[in-house]
Parts: structure tokens; C-alpha cells; sequence
């Protein structure tokens, strides 16, 4: 690169005089932060552990233990000197970095502390799921590239990218999406696509997002107040309220209707188009991730509100996770199991081949479809009160999925998936308006749709297609998608009635999932397995959403 | 047998009548056909199967197929197709994966004849082979084709696309054994029929679904296919490699491509998304459709030529469930709506100008112009071709240059690089632009000039008087210049008589303003300068005591400099002017001027007075050309003058500035005035894509809000190589070892020394 003589200079002008400054209150509370954490002697070098410098990084790294280390000697008599900041990010580092000599450090730093006499925080989750035992997903195992790779370009892992990363394919395509979605180029500024993250989060109850994109707003000099309450957001993003509370229980019902208020000349405030399509994709994004996060059973990270104590265990803390031992239970109905899988397998096997030769009438065919969808899986009903984080976040909260009226006056009409797709119609609508999202998302789609491993639970080489595709349109049909070349019998035939409940309870009512229904279905799978599972519920949530909306945009632009 | 086709299907003696006509269908049409004898057609959709007659007037309803009372999803159609040889033989591909074919010559309502569910998922397509009588190929999205013998119950073969869902098959139509096959995943594949293990050939014709292909009826090796990536291509198959030899780019996904018939080069095509129309392409002519039918409310599903040797019909069905019939000769024709004229300036003053060359012909009889008139001969023409119709556009380009001692653009570029616009108070920024102008050689401008200075520094309150002064004095000089003979001293002379030591007395009453407002009304009867409509009202408002008196204390106090600049002016060169080239002015105007304005000279005499005369003279200035002048005079004269001057035409002032600065590259100048321009419209310009992506020096990762401090490290990113301080204004830096610093810093180091000044021992050069 430095070969000889360059002739030019490169002139940039750094933004002084940015001319989308923003609100007094937020900058001014940005400057605040800067130096309250430039105080702190660590913060630099915690960020130079991210370099992909290999030396550099060792040499951050030393830096950092010294840094501490002077710190503890400096004052002896507490914490004072280590903010709480350094130390959860200290934590972090420990319990998550993908690096081995980090994390390694990381921990004896901790432990150096709290000899020191400093009061340490201590990690409350066992690790990044609660469902799934944290050896399951070792961070050395194979995934270790796309993790590092995280790590480096993000600055942590967190625990979604962990359990994610089972799946590394997805998750690299996953990544690129948000990355997409969130920072680059786009109609809506970067701390107002996390407030909408923030408002979507909060309609599934789901603090763990809700405390991510809370942090990212904040850190893209988003106004606080805003926080504390929708009532302090603007009008125009307030506005997005019906929409939102359709997308994340009832997408079927919106309508062109709904579009008009907000796009049309008239509308006050008005949305355009594109920043429309980006919200919509936002807010679908970020509820079925929601999906994915309480059907996965994600710990709080350990910088989040309840994701660390200063206080040591106290033992009445210890039976708190109530999943392990549900996990144990099944223990003993192994050989069960064991021959579940077997005629799984051979029904699977069944249907692939004798398609053809039961022919139903188009009634025998609706039925099926009418009754999938109408089948009344247990979900809890009773919803647990909102978590006070989220509380102010959410409007109309008693707001929520609801089964189709089986035969009711008002019974919305059934989406023919053939006369709007997502292949022919979604994506040229999304990339017209939205250029590249259309692209990044159909990516996405086809990961999910194409993902196998040919195996299932103790068996390799198994074609896995027709289970994958039950699953999808199941999820399609909760949502009142129809595919007329799918014979929804077979959804029964593959899909047991605990894998329903599972699966209906986290496309619809995600806040629910319990451990419980986590681990009564498929109780022989790998839990990679089962998030794989997770996947594809999230996935088919998303389009299904989408789908709709997009549907109803189109009408509105006829 | 291709021969016998011929024959049959040839247009008999009875050709084909009628007019673009609709109906109203019950249901969405997902596709139409036709029969083979152009009197039928049948539409088929999820809830629609119908055949109708076409007549000369309208469209009868023949029969409708969709019978029984529960209809089964094999009746929801995504694709139908007519035997083109069997009048009787329909087939259709349901969207529940089943092909159906209809026999209409069966006695019994139900006209289904036979069923075949061998497609896993929705068919899309269905095509007959265009010469045999029992062979049917199908296309589904569970991605298999399978041939089916309709004399046998089931499949005679299955080809298989690797699990792409194909989007369609197309049966040639002069290899009796080939077909094309379109895939989602943007592939086309060529197959022959008697060999259902591999394809012949394979390659990748679109990003994305490939939705539709067609094979050219004429023509054996062409295959046109239509993606969702918006493109039209057409491919030479019988080469090698398959080549794309045309494309067209259209506005939305392309959902059907028909070849038009007897026109080698024509071919109709509709989208599935957004766009209603139907369009036609000359795919020699990219660009610009053909024809247009515009007639759809919803997006069209399918098209088809009427017959298959008649180019003059289309049919097509839509979503809003109309079928309509077009007539070529009813069709849009965009390229007539097109503009065939270009237009363009060159930097230097020369002009380009490209015209049908039949309006050149007709204007045989134009003078010469007087600037070196060179005609460039460049004539986009071609052999007619009979069989194109496209109207044929050819035109003529033609540059007049400007002589080149006349129009040296020199002196925009200077002034526009001296001139001050701020920074200064408002008299000095007039001396100095003055100054500017004296150097540059110009004896009336400095000689009007300095007057100006004079009335300036004495009275301050009289500027914008001395302005319009200035205005007075152009004119004289102007006649001079076209009269020659007269002698210049006098005139400034009179000028100089004619502007006594008027001071504005504060307690100016109302009335007498009024009459200045007659006055002006006056000024506007007697000679015919476009005043814009308003003034006239305008005027008691501006000449309002208290109005005055505040305008008159912002121009002591406050001098028209906005303050932020000041500390910049260090770092770039400034500018600019409050007055340029004085070219000549018309001499009637300026001289009823002076004659009206001098007897308004009195102790009275209001400096918003003046305002109109300063806006005449901006105007004049922006309609000779000069934009400089009239730009630099509204910065310069800023709150005083601006709302003399309706936003739109200060707009229009500022970007045709803009414009021009930015064409002599010099872009300082020009950001320097969209800074200053007080119009939202201009100063947002400099608010589009400011946004520099970099990362940060240290933690590689990119960087937010401020560019110079790290959001993630928490550490300055770009300190200076030679001061180590944080650079937080220009920072410039070497695209060699990409050390850099402080814009001065950097310049004085390279004075003395060649290497870099981080010590990474580059050789850094400044340019």
C-alpha cells in the first residue's frame, strides 16, 4: 500500500457542525457519560481487546491487568476506584468472550479484585440459556470463528449470538440483517430504530430485548426520557402504536386502512413509504426475535437488570432455575423416547411417498386446514402482569393473539399464500422501497428453509424436509396462511400435540414459554435441534407478518 | 409436420376484426389463452374458468367450466393453456399441485377429462407442444417438470431441477424435441425431451427468480425470459455459450414475456408487482417502450397475441378482473410524448443543441451567429428498416462556440474566488469587492464601485440607496458603451448632482410614504419592467416608519456577517462579492430611471426606497446571465434586500450559481454560498449525504457521532502526526502511509521536509 509516492492527499471533514444535531437533553447527557467514563482508566483498553490485531490485543490486554492492578493498589479500601461499569464489563468478558486468554484474565482479574477486598458481581444465570445447559453451548466448540468474528466487529457476544450460533450459517446471514437493519443507510435514524425496537420489544414483555436496544438507543444519543415512558416519544413515532400491537398478535388484521393513516397526504404526522417499510421491518424483526428469545429461555446478560448480584449465593437462590430439574424428569422415559423418534421417522418417510395416492376434495382439504388452525392447543391464558421495565413502554397491554373465530361473522378470510408471496410479491415490494432489505431478509428466508443437517435426534442421513415444512406452514396456518399444494393432515401426523403447544405458544403468546413446554416436546432431540426448531417458528413468524403487511401496503399503493 | 402448422394456423382469407373492448370477469385471472382460430379465449384464476367468445363488439360468455357446488382447488388455476392444434383440448395447472386437462367436446357439463397429481406443490405452468397432439409438460414449484402422454394415465417422464421450484417451461418452437425451463434461483435450463436424466445446457440468465420465457416464433435460436430483477433479455441460443444479445431494463418485475407476432424485434411484457400496465418493446430501442396499454386498474396476470400471425391484437387478463382486447393502433405511444430536443451550455460559454432534423430544415433561412458558428454535423441516423416501426427520430447536433476573447470565463473564476461575502462589515465588504473588481480590470465597475464606497462610509444609513445608485450609473454607462460617443464624465456627474445628502428623518409620517408608494406605482406605469405583481401592495408595508427605522439600525450595527465564519476563513480561501461584471444594461430602462427617480430626491428620501430599484437591478443582472452579480448582491445586502425578492426566484438565482461553481470545480466558493443563502431549500443542500464513513484508528471498528473521538475505546481517534493533538476541523492525511494531521500542520511539515512526520518514513507529497 505504501509504495513510493502517493500523490494525493485525502481530505475529510469531521461532523462540527452535524446538521442533524440532536435533542439538547440528549447530547448533553452524552457528554456527560464520555467523561464520567473517561475517568475510568480501563475503558480504552477494554475496547483494544476487540482489535484483530492479534499483538495488539496481547498488548491491551496486559495493559488492562495493569491498569487494574494499579487501581487496587491506589485504594485499598473499596470498589471506588473500579467503577461498576469496568466490572460488569470485566464479568461480560469472563463469562463470554470467545477468546480464551481474555476470558482467562478476565476471570483472574475478578478474582484478584474480590481478594482485594472489592465487592465483585457475580453472574446470577448459569449461562446463555435457561433452558439449555451451558455445556451445550461450549464457546471453544466449532463455531468458534463466527463468535470471534462477533466478538471483534461487536465488541461482546451476547447470549442470543450464542445460542444462534449452534447454527452458524443462520447466524452469519442473521447478523448481516440486523447489521443492515439497525446500521447502516436508512430512512429512519439510528436511535429511533432502536426506540422502535424498544416499542416492539415491549408488546411480547420481553425485558431482554426491551434492555438491549434500550442500551443501543441510548448509546446512539437517543433522549433518556423516551425511555421512561412512550408518552415522552414523539407523536410520530407513538403513531406507530396500531400497527405494532396488529404486527405482534394479530398481523391478519391489518389493512390497507392502516396504512392510509399513516402514510396518506393528509396524516399528521406523516410517514413516507420507506421509512413506513423500514419501521414495519423493525417492529416484525424484533417481535418474532422476541419469540426466539423467551422460546430459547435467554438469560438476562450479566450486564442487565437482573442479570448480577453484588451479594454473594444465598442459598435460597439456588433451586431458582426450575428447568433443570423438569429436564431430569424425562430422564427415566428414555427408551419412550427412543421409539418416538422411530415412528416420527417412519411417518415422515410414509408421507413422502404415498402423497399421491389419497385424493380429498377441496372440503376434506379446508377442514384439515380449518381444524389446524382452530384447534385449541392449551396456552396459558393467564398472562403474568408486564415486568415494570416494560411497563410505561406499553400501550392497550391486554392486547394479544387470538384464535381465529372458528366460524364467526367476523372470521377473517384465510391469505391464499399463492396469490401473495413473499418470492413474487414481498420482496419486490421490500427492495423497491427499501433497497437491499429485500434482499438481506430473502437471504434469511432461504437459510432457514434450506437448513438441515440430515439428521434427527440419534439418527443421521434423514431427509428432514417434510418435518421442517409442518412446522413452517403450522406456524403459516396459526397466522391464517393458506397453501393450497399443502395437505395439512400431515401437520398432525408429524408434529406432536407437545410440540404444538410449544410451538403455538411461542409464535403467539412468546412471553408464556416456560421450561416446561420447552423441554416436554421432543425430548430426544439434541437441543441444537430444538432451536433449530426455534428458528424456523421465528422465521415463519416474520414472514408471516410481513406478508400481511406488505399485502395491505401494496393495496394501498394500487 | 412444422410446415403443416404453418399451414393450419396461417391467417385464413376472413382476418381478424374487432376493437379494443373489456368485460367484467367475477373473479381475478391469473392467465388467458387463446384458441387456435382467434375466436376464443379462456381465463382462468383461483375462483374463475370461463370461455369467451370473441365477436366484433364485445366479449360472450361461452361457457363457464368451474362447475359444481363446492368447486375442488383443482378447478384454482395458476396457468391454463389452449391446444394450438386441438380445438377441444384445454389443460390447466391448479395451484393445490394437480394438471387438469378439459375436453369441450365431451356432452356432459363437467368437462374435465383427466387428472394428473403427480406435482407435490403448485404447478405454475403448462405448455402443449406446439405440434404434437398429446404431449403436455408441466412446471411446478416442488421442482420437477414432468412430461405427460395424454393418450396414458400418468407422467411419461420426469426431469428434475434439482429442487428449484421452476417458474416455466417452454416448449420450442422449431426443435421438436427442445424445451426451456425458468428457476426461481435465476437459472434457465434447455432439455431434451427424450433425455429426462441431465439438462443440455444450463446458465444463469437473472438475479432472482426468473419468472417467464419465450421462445421467438420465428427465429429458432431466440429465447427472451423475464426476471424479478426488472430485465428483459434476450438470448442466442444457438451459439455455445448462450449469449445475451438484448436487454431491456423495465420499471418492475416481469411477470409474462410474449413475442409479438410477424415483428421480429417486438415483444410485450407485464409485471406482477406495482406496475399495471401492459408494454411493448422494440428491443433494439431499450429505452422507451414502444407502446403502452394503460388500460389495467390492478397488476395484469397475463397477456397473449390474439393470433398467432396477427400483430395488431392482445388480450390480457388482470387482477382487477377485466379482460380486455387492445388494438395495436389504440395503444400509447411514449415515444411520441418524448422530448427530442437537447439542450446544454457548455463551461466556456459554448452550446450544444440537438433537434429533430426535420424543425433544422424548416429553419433553413436562420442568420449566422455572430461567435464562431460551427455546425458539428452528427446526425444519429440510420438505414430505415421497413419493418421498424419505431418513429424515426433522427437529429441534429449542433455547438456554437463562443468567441473565445469575448466570453473568457476568467473573470467569474476570479471574482468568485475574491470576493467576500462575510467576514467583514458590510463596507468593507463593498471596498474590498470594489477593489476586487478594479484589479480585474473593469473601469466602470470600480469607477461605480467607489462611489458606492463614498456613500457608504459617509452615510451609513444610505447604502442601500447607494446601491440603487450604482443601479443609475450601470445605466448611463451601458448607453454608453452601445452609443460610443458620448462622453462618461458627464454622466457620473449627473449621478453624482443628482445624490444629495439625504438623511431619513426617523418621524418620516405616514402619508408621505404613501405617496412614494404612488410614486413607485408611477415608476411602473412609465416604462415596462417586470415588477412582480405584489410589490405594489408591498411597498406602504416597507416603507412603514417603524420598519425603516429597524433596518436602518441593522445596517450600522449588525454587519451582514454571520460570526461563525469568521475563525474559518483561516483555513480555506474566501470569497465572493456583492458585485460582479457590469455587462450593459438596456438604455431606455436606465434612463427613464434616472429620470423618474431624480425628482424623487428629497430630505425624505427612505432608504427602503430603494429596494425595488436594487431587486430591477438584481433581476437584470440574473437575466443577462450574471447570477454572480445578483447572488453575491443578496448575500451580501442579506436581510435588507431578501424579502424584496420572491424565495423561488432566489432559489433559482442561487442554484444556477451554485451550478456554475460547481461546474468551474470550485467548490470553497460554492459551499461558502450555500452556507450563506438564507433559502431553506439551498441550505439543506449541504445537509444531503454529509456523512463520512471511517473507523476508528485504534479499535478498527466504525465510528459515530463525533469523528474524532471513539465511541467504543473511548479514545481520539485521529491525532495530529505533528502536534499530537486531536484534530477536530480539517483533518487531511496521506492515502500512502495514511498519517495526517491538522490541515496547516501537515502543509508547514511537508514545506521542509519530504518524509512523513509520524516517522513511518514514507514520502508523503502534498498536492
Amino acid at each position: 500500500m505504501a509504495s513510493g509516492s502517493i500523490p494525493s492527499f485525502t481530505f475529510k471533514a469531521y461532523g462540527e457542525d452535524n446538521p442533524r444535531q440532536v435533542s439538547g437533553s440528549g447530547s448533553s447527557s452524552r457528554h456527560h457519560s464520555d467523561s464520567e467514563s473517561e475517568i475510568c482508566p480501563t475503558t480504552k483498553s477494554l475496547a483494544r481487546l476487540c482489535s484483530r490485531d492479534k499483538d495488539e490485543r496481547a498488548t491491551a490486554l496486559e495493559k488492562l491487568s495493569e491498569k487494574i492492578l494499579v487501581c487496587l493498589e491506589l485504594d485499598r479500601t473499596g470498589s471506588a476506584r473500579l467503577s461498576k461499569e469496568t466490572l460488569l464489563h470485566l464479568l461480560r468478558l469472563s463469562r463470554s468472550c470467545p477468546l480464551q486468554e481474555v476470558r482467562m484474565r478476565a476471570t483472574e482479574l475478578l478474582c484478584i479484585a474480590q481478594e482485594e477486598g472489592i465487592e465483585v458481581p457475580r453472574a446470577l444465570a448459569s449461562g446463555p440459556s435457561a433452558f439449555i445447559p451451558a455445556k451445550e453451548l461450549l464457546i471453544e466448540g466449532l463455531n468458534q470463528d463466527i463468535l470471534v468474528e462477533s466478538f471483534l466487529s461487536l465488541g461482546r457476544v451476547d447470549h442470543l449470538t450464542m445460542v444462534m450460533a449452534l447454527h452458524p450459517s443462520y447466524l452469519s446471514c442473521f447478523l448481516r440483517t440486523q447489521h443492515a437493519l439497525f446500521e447502516l443507510d436508512g430512512p429512519l435514524p439510528r436511535d429511533w430504530r432502536h426506540y422502535v425496537s424498544v416499542m416492539a420489544a415491549a408488546r411480547h414483555h420481553c425485558s431482554y430485548m426491551v434492555q438491549q436496544h434500550s442500551k443501543a438507543f441510548l448509546e446512539a444519543g437517543g433522549d433518556k426520557s423516551w425511555l421512561s415512558g412512550i408518552k415522552h416519544a414523539p407523536v410520530k413515532l407513538r403513531s406507530l402504536h396500531t400497527l405494532n400491537k396488529l404486527l405482534a398478535h394479530r398481523p391478519w388484521l391489518i389493512t390497507q386502512q392502516h396504512i392510509q393513516e399513516l402514510v396518506c397526504a393528509g396524516a399528521e404526522p406523516r410517514w413516507s413509504l420507506a421509512e413506513l417499510i423500514h419501521a414495519v421491518i423493525l417492529m416484525a424483526h424484533t417481535h418474532s426475535l422476541c419469540s426466539f428469545v423467551w422460546g430459547c429461555g435467554l438469560n438476562p446478560e450479566p450486564d442487565h437488570i437482573g442479570g448480577y448480584a453484588f451479594h454473594p449465593p444465598s442459598p435460597s437462590h439456588i433451586p431458582r432455575s426450575p428447568h433443570s430439574p423438569a429436564h431430569e424428569d424425562s430422564r427415566p422415559e428414555l427408551v419412550d423416547g427412543a421409539v418416538e423418534v422411530e415412528v416420527l421417522m417412519k411417518r415422515m418417510v410414509e408421507l413422502q411417498q404415498q402423497q399421491e395416492e389419497e385424493e380429498c376434495t377441496q372440503e376434506e382439504m379446508v377442514t384439515r386446514f380449518e381444524r389446524q388452525r382452530s384447534e385449541s392447543i392449551p396456552t396459558a391464558v393467564v398472562r403474568g402482569a408486564p415486568p415494570e421495565l416494560v411497563l410505561g413502554l406499553v400501550e392497550e397491554p391486554e392486547f394479544r393473539y387470538e384464535d381465529f373465530a372458528p366460524r364467526g361473522e367476523q372470521s377473517p378470510s384465510t391469505m391464499r399464500a399463492q396469490d401473495y408471496s413473499w418470492e413474487d410479491h414481498g420482496f419486490s415490494l421490500v427492495q423497491r422501497l427499501l433497497p437491499d432489505m429485500g434482499q438481506f431478509l430473502d437471504e434469511e428466508f432461504q437459510v432457514v428453509s434450506n437448513l438441515t443437517y440430515n439428521r434427527m435426534a440419534m439418527h443421521e442421513d434423514v431427509d428432514t424436509y417434510t418435518l421442517r415444512k409442518a412446522l413452517w406452514n403450522y406456524i403459516h396456518c396459526l397466522y391464517g396462511i393458506r397453501y393450497d399444494d399443502y395437505d395439512y393432515g400431515s401437520v398432525n401426523v408429524l408434529l406432536e400435540r407437545s410440540l404444538k403447544v410449544f410451538v403455538k405458544t411461542m409464535a403467539c403468546h412468546p412471553e408464556q414459554t416456560t421450561a416446561r413446554i420447552y423441554h416436554a416436546f421432543w425430548r430426544h432431540f439434541r437441543h441444537s435441534e430444538k432451536v433449530h426448531a426455534n428458528l424456523i417458528v421465528m422465521e415463519a413468524r416474520l414472514q408471516a407478518a410481513l406478508l400481511y403487511t406488505l399485502r395491505s401496503i401494496t393495496a394501498y399503493i394500487k | 409436420m412444422e410446415k403443416m402448422s404453418r399451414v393450419t394456423t396461417a391467417l385464413g382469407s376472413s382476418s381478424i376484426t374487432g376493437r379494443t373492448m373489456f368485460c367484467h370477469l367475477d373473479a381475478p385471472a391469473n392467465a388467458i389463452s387463446v384458441c387456435r382460430d382467434a375466436a376464443q379465449v379462456v381465463v382462468a384464476g383461483r375462483n374463475i374458468f370461463k370461455i369467451y367468445a370473441l365477436e366484433e363488439e364485445q366479449f360472450v360468455e361461452k361457457l363457464n367450466l368451474r362447475v359444481g357446488r363446492k368447486p375442488s382447488l383443482n378447478f384454482s388455476c395458476a396457468d391454463v393453456m389452449w391446444h394450438q392444434m386441438e380445438e377441444n383440448l384445454l389443460a390447466t395447472a391448479a395451484t393445490n399441485g394437480a394438471v387438469v386437462t378439459w375436453n369441450l367436446g365431451k356432452p356432459s357439463r363437467n368437462k374435465q377429462d383427466q387428472l394428473f397429481t403427480e406435482h407435490k406443490r403448485t404447478v405454475n405452468k403448462v405448455c402443449f407442444h406446439p405440434t404434437e397432439a398429446y404431449m403436455l409438460l408441466s412446471g411446478s414449484q416442488d421442482g420437477f417438470m414432468k412430461c405427460f402422454d395424454l393418450r396414458k394415465k400418468e407422467s411419461v417422464s420426469t426431469f428434475s431441477g434439482q429442487s428449484e421450484s421452476v417458474r416455466d417451461v417452454q416448449f420450442s418452437m422449431k426443435d421438436y424435441f427442445t424445451f426451456a425451463a425458468s428457476f426461481e434461483n435465476g437459472n434457465v435450463q434447455l432439455w431434451d425431451i427424450r433425455r429426462p436424466d441431465r439438462y443440455e445446457r444450463m446458465f444463469t440468465a437473472h438475479t432472482g427468480p426468473v419468472f417467464c420465457c419465450d421462445w421467438h416464433p420465428d427465429d429458432r435460436g431466440w429465447l427472451a425470459t423475464g426476471g424479478r430483477d426488472k430485465m428483459v433479455k434476450v438470448w442466442d441460443m444457438t451459439t455455445n455459450r448462450a449469449k445475451e444479445i438484448y436487454c431491456v431494463q423495465t420499471i418492475a418485475s416481469v411477470a409474462r414475456v410474449k413475442w409479438r407476432p410477424e415483428k421480429k424485434f417486438h415483444l410485450a411484457t407485464c409485471s406482477m408487482m406495482v406496475d399495471h400496465n401492459i408494454y411493448v418493446w422494440d428491443i433494439r430501442r431499450p429505452f422507451i417502450p414502444f407502446a403502452t396499454f394503460e388500460e389495467h386498474k390492478d397488476v395484469t396476470t397475463g397477456i397473449v397475441w390474439r393470433h398467432q400471425h396477427d400483430p395488431h391484437y392482445l388480450l390480457s387478463g388482470s387482477k382487477d378482473s377485466t379482460l380486455y382486447q387492445h388494438m395495436f393502433k389504440d395503444a400509447t405511444r411514449p415515444v411520441d410524448k418524448a422530448n427530442p430536443e437537447g439542450l446544454c451550455f457548455g463551461l466556456m460559454g459554448d452550446l450544444a443543441f440537438a433537434v429533430n432534423e426535420s424543425l433544422v430544415s424548416s429553419d433553413a433561412g436562420r442568420k449566422p451567429y455572430p461567435g464562431g458558428d460551427r455546425r458539428y454535423p452528427f446526425f444519429s441516423f440510420k438505414k430505415p428498416n421497413p419493418t421498424e416501426q419505431f418513429a424515426h427520430v433522427s437529429s441534429a447536433l449542433s455547438v456554437f462556440e463562443t468567441d473565445l476573447d469575448s466570453s473568457r470565463m476568467d473573470w467569474f473564476v476570479k471574482t468568485a474566488q475574491l470576493y467576500l461575502l462575510s467576514g467583514k462589515p458590510f463596507t468593507e465588504l463593498c471596498d474590498h469587492n470594489a477593489t476586487v473588481a478594479q484589479e480585474l480590470k473593469r473601469p466602470q465597475v470600480r469607477r461605480v464601485r467607489t462611489k458606492i464606497i463614498i456613500r457608504i462610509t459617509g452615510t451609513a444609513n444610505l447604502n442601500v440607496s447607494a446601491f440603487s445608485f450604482s443601479m443609475k450609473e450601470m445605466g448611463p454607462e451601458s448607453r454608453l458603451e452601445r452609443c460610443k460617443g458620448e462622453s462618461r464624465p458627464d454622466n457620473v456627474h449627473l449621478d453624482l448632482t443628482s445624490f444629495p445628502e439625504n438623511e431619513e428623518t426617523e418621524g418620516s409620517d405616514g402619508p408621505t410614504e404613501y405617496m412614494f408608494g404612488d410614486a413607485e406605482l408611477d415608476d411602473d406605469d412609465l416604462y415596462p419592467m417586470e415588477h412582480d405583481n405584489q410589490t405594489v401592495p408591498e411597498e406602504p408595508v416597507y416603507t412603514l416608519p417603524p420598519e425603516a427605522f429597524q433596518l436602518r439600525h441593522e445596517i450600522i450595527d449588525n454587519p451582514s456577517a454571520p460570526e461563525h465564519l469568521q475563525q474559518d476563513k483561516a483555513d480555506s480561501p474566501h470569497v465572493s462579492g456583492n458585485e460582479a461584471e457590469v455587462a450593459c444594461l438596456t438604455p431606455i430602462e436606465s434612463f427613464s430611471l434616472i429620470s423618474i427617480s431624480q425628482p424623487l430626491y428629497s430630505p425624505h428620501l427612505h432608504a427602503s426606497f430603494f429596494c425595488p430599484i436594487v431587486r430591477e437591478m438584481l433581476s437584470h443582472y440574473a437575466e443577462r446571465g450574471d447570477v454572480q452579480m445578483a447572488v453575491s448582491v443578496l448575500i451580501v445586502l442579506g436581510e435588507r434586500i431578501r424579502k424584496e425578492i420572491d424565495d423561488l426566484t432566489q432559489e433559482h438565482w442561487y442554484m444556477s450559481y451554485i451550478d456554475l461553481l460547481q461546474r468551474f470545480e470550485l467548490w470553497n466558493v460554492s459551499n461558502d454560498v450555500i452556507k450563506l443563502s438564507t433559502c431553506s431549500a439551498i441550505t439543506c443542500l449541504n445537509q444531503t449525504s454529509t456523512t463520512l464513513h471511517i473507523n476508528c484508528s485504534n479499535c478498527k471498528r466504525p465510528m459515530s457521532n463525533k469523528g474524532w473521538i471513539c465511541d467504543r475505546c473511548r479514545q481520539c481517534a485521529s491525532a495530529c502526526a505533528v502536534c499530537h493533538h486531536v484534530v477536530k476541523g480539517l483533518f487531511v492525511w496521506c492515502q500512502g502511509c495514511s498519517h495526517g494531521g491538522h490541515l496547516e500542520h501537515i502543509m508547514n511539515w511537508l514545506k521542509n521536509n519530504s518524509h512523513c512526520p509520524a516517522g513511518c518514513g514514507h514520502l508523503c507529497e502534498y498536492t
